[in-house]
């Protein structure tokens, strides 16, 4: 399973560093270690929070895929995605995203994630987002 | 040195060029921005490194919600004068369209702001300024001057 969903790193995921460390039941555990090119206030040295975003997004992907009912012939997209930034990234530690797909309708997959450092109960950032589940994506035809 | 107190003291407080350029997570996404008059219109230039579905290929939609946010953030500290960035405080994203592997633009606009808080609305697009790909809106922490 971890292999499967792995195998999916997107080119941008593979860009910030993030890695998909463990799946337990519906949840999904990412890092992202800490780097120079995702700062986001040189003042500081705490990452951007565009990181978090995506991190986020792509560990709540990854949930929904984990989900049980989740089939490999299916296609997501996500429709809206929610965070709220309760503290800046300490510099220089790693960042943890926890995601967990909480309800897989027929249509739309609900996940909700945390951002952490040490310890998962105190938050860098939670988010809450929702995908349009559909048939597979066709390659695009309107770029050439 | 603050970078934002370094650009005043250098009479450069509105070249929000080269604040991305001292901002290294916007270097690594590649933005740009681009002025006329008091309008302010950001750039993402489209880079392999940005795609989150191949198979597409799509913009990932964490490159799409960090350039709404950054967006934000110019059209703020273009706005107002801060003695730091302002902090995101929350980001609803809404995913409209997926993002081709072509250039994207963002406009935001402050809809309100007060001493510590503001509010603000972007959006970005591809062709069609018309048929955005994806909006947000936010709140971001201020410290004034």
């Amino acid at each position: 399973m971890l292999k499967k969903v792995l195998e999916q790193l997107p080119p941008h995921g593979l860009a910030i560093g993030m890695a998909l460390v463990d799946v337990t039941g519906r949840v999904c555990t990412v890092r992202v270690p800490y780097a120079e090119h995702l700062v986001g206030d040189p003042d500081t040295g705490t990452i951007h929070g565009g990181v978090i975003t995506a991190t986020l997004d792509n560990a709540s992907g990854w949930a929904v895929r984990c989900h049980q009912e989740w089939c490999d012939e299916m296609s997501m997209a996500t429709l809206d995605l929610r965070i709220d930034y309760m503290r800046p990234a300490e510099p220089h530690k790693d960042l943890m995203v926890q995601a967990e797909c909480y309800k897989l309708s027929k249509n739309i997959a609900f996940v909700r994630a945390v951002a952490y450092q040490d310890d998962v109960n105190d938050q860098v950032a939670t988010s809450v987002a929702t995908f349009m589940l559909g048939t597979p994506n066709a390659p695009r035809t309107d770029v050439s | 040195m603050k970078i934002l107190q370094q650009l005043r003291d250098e009479g450069r407080a509105d070249d929000m060029q080269a604040l991305l350029a001292s901002i290294p997570y916007a270097r690594f996404l590649g933005m740009q921005v681009e002025r006329k008059g008091n309008e302010v219109t950001t750039i993402l230039p489209f880079k392999d490194s940005l795609v989150g579905n191949v198979n597409l290929p799509a913009i990932h939609g964490g490159a799409i919600g960090a350039f709404l946010e950054l967006t934000s953030v110019i059209q703020l500290l273009f706005d107002t004068s801060c003695e730091r960035l302002p902090k995101t405080v929350d980001i609803s994203i809404d995913y409209l369209r997926s993002g081709k592997p072509v250039d994207t633009y963002g406009r935001a606009i402050v809809t309100r702001q007060g001493r510590r808080v503001a509010n603000v609305r972007a959006e970005i697009w591809q062709d069609e300024k018309s048929r955005p790909i994806a909006a947000a809106h936010g709140h971001f922490l201020l410290t004034p001057v």
